[in-house]
């Protein structure tokens, strides 16, 4: 597999670890007084599709940077690659 | 149910084997049963057929949307054994490790469980440790354990790499009772037992729904029409997320794709089954002489029943490093199955939220060896309503309890379990 690294361009998937859901991207607020239910599904729970997929690749073995891939977990087809510092920008409205 | 002895083959030998009949029904289905379990793999089976023979229940159906047997009970690399050292996990692997040497007699099918032994391999005073460790845990379930030094290993084993640079071996953690078994023939000595007890298989019936009403089922949505039922079992790992997102659940679960691996037919070489757990490669051999092997997971979300490639590579190169003679053989087949990954590397059963609904499944990569033991607990907990005695630390709430039962200390990351 070939992903289109938003940086570098097509990289192997071997140069990457992968960590799963980018659902870990949305963090829960801490203060928040559910806090310890919500991070219990924040750890725990998946959504686990079969299809589409979004999730977190690092590039370990490259410019160790984090990317949020969206991947299909039936064909294996990668269908876009963008770095997880400018999604989280975007969920932070920070951009 | 015409049982099978070595006096029916004989005499079906000599009357042109003309007596053999189909091992089970291909029924409709009924508009309603007391216990409807979704999903005819080797779980699934064996829970009917618990139900049927230990708790006298014989308005059981199972569900399968493709055939029986066609899933990961088919695509399994057949190994048995009970060597865990958590409390939560050894006493109920021990009790499939019982099931397992009296299954022939129970089922009378010819499951060929095959007892010969497996082989923890040790390279480190560390791992020596951690292996004694364990195989003190694997004693005191009652499973026994041997701790091999180098030299008994090498008159069992003299074919291995023992002076690898990287992992030389130094002895090998053993369980004798350990072996194989004949996976498909699992799932069909299974089905042809309930079936025989009244049980109805309905095949190429897929479960579109839940039918939900004040908290309690009344009964699933198929491909074949509705299907009333008092209690509802799933047990359809490597699609459990698929399922009970159905009935509305999410679950500390992920897919991935786990790849195994034959070789062309050789003489008989390996004695039993051979784990290189530094290297990612274990190995046994088939009674046909194929070397059945695997080693790692691929590592990310999976529903696509093949691996690739790079995982073919590093469990080649694991197989190379530990028995270098293996170079000149010819891979003969691969194939992937979906496995359910869960977040402390250890199953599922238990009720649900929903009244009448239990789950069977996140079984890793290990839920060949468990058949017997799932099938038995659960359909302990869809007859009683209680845990059986040896699964009571596989619940749900185990999570947000925090009495995870994480054999490996990687925590909720499914895919290094």
């Amino acid at each position: 597999m070939l992903i289109p690294h938003p940086l570098l361009g097509l990289r192997d998937a071997q140069e990457f670890t992968v960590l799963g859901d980018a659902s870990l991207l949305a963090r829960p607020d801490p203060t928040r007084s559910d806090a310890e239910a919500a991070f219990c599904d924040y750890v725990f729970l998946r959504d686990n599709p079969k299809g589409v997929h979004r999730e977190l690749w690092f590039h370990e073995q490259g410019d160790r940077s984090w990317l949020v891939v969206t991947r299909d977990t039936v064909t294996h087809e990668i269908l876009s690659a963008e770095l997880a510092s400018d999604v989280k920008k975007r969920m932070e409205g920070t951009e | 149910m015409t049982r099978f002895s070595g006096f029916r083959v004989l005499k079906e030998a000599l009357t042109g084997h003309n007596g053999w009949a189909p091992l089970w029904r291909n029924p409709a289905p009924k508009p309603a049963y007391d216990f409807v379990i979704i999903g005819g793999g080797g779980h699934g089976l064996a829970t009917a057929y618990t139900l049927a023979k230990t708790f006298g229940q014989a308005n059981v159906a199972v569900l399968e949307k493709g055939w029986i047997g066609g899933g990961n009970v088919g695509r399994n690399t057949t190994i048995i054994r009970s060597n865990y050292l958590l409390p939560g996990n050894q006493p109920f692997y021990e009790l499939s490790m019982k099931l397992w040497e009296n299954l022939e007699q129970d089922t009378n099918f010819n499951s060929m469980v095959s007892q010969r032994g497996i082989i923890n391999l040790i390279h480190s005073d560390a791992q020596r440790d951690a292996y004694r460790r364990r195989g003190n845990a694997m004693m005191l379930s009652g499973a026994g354990a041997r701790l091999l030094d180098v030299d008994q290993l090498r008159q069992m084993v003299p074919f291995l790499n023992y002076d690898n640079a990287r992992f030389p071996i130094r002895g090998a953690l053993m369980q004798s009772r350990a072996g194989t078994a004949r996976h498909d023939g699992v799932a069909w000595g299974y089905a042809r037992g309930a079936d025989s007890r009244g049980v109805d298989i309905i095949q190429n019936c897929e479960v579109t729904g839940f039918r939900v009403e004040g908290g309690k089922v009344q009964g699933v949505e198929t491909t074949r029409g509705f299907i009333g039922a008092g209690k509802v079992g799933v047990a359809v790992a490597g699609h459990s997320s698929q399922v009970m997102a159905k009935a509305g659940l999410r679950l500390p679960i992920e897919s991935h794709a786990l790849q195994a691996f034959v070789s062309e037919g050789l003489k008989p070489t390996i004695p039993g089954v051979i784990t290189f757990g530094a290297g990612h490669f274990y190995v046994s051999q088939s009674d046909k002489g194929g070397l059945v092997f695997g080693g790692d997971i691929d590592g990310y979300n999976s529903y696509a029943q093949r691996g690739n490639l790079p995982v073919v590579e590093d469990v080649a190169e694991g197989g190379m490093a530990l028995m270098p003679m293996i170079g000149r053989a010819r891979l003969l087949r691969s194939w992937g199955g979906i496995v359910d990954m869960s977040m402390d590397g250890s199953p599922i059963i238990d009720r649900t939220p929903i009244d009448g609904l239990y789950f069977n499944g996140g079984w890793n990569y290990g839920g060949f060896k468990a058949t017997p033991a799932a099938g038995h607990v659960f359909a302990h907990l869809l007859a009683t309503d209680t845990p059986h005695e040896t699964a009571t630390a596989f619940r749900f709430d185990r999570f947000n309890r925090g009495y995870v039962i994480d054999e490996k200390g990687v925590g909720a990351t499914p895919n290094l379990h």
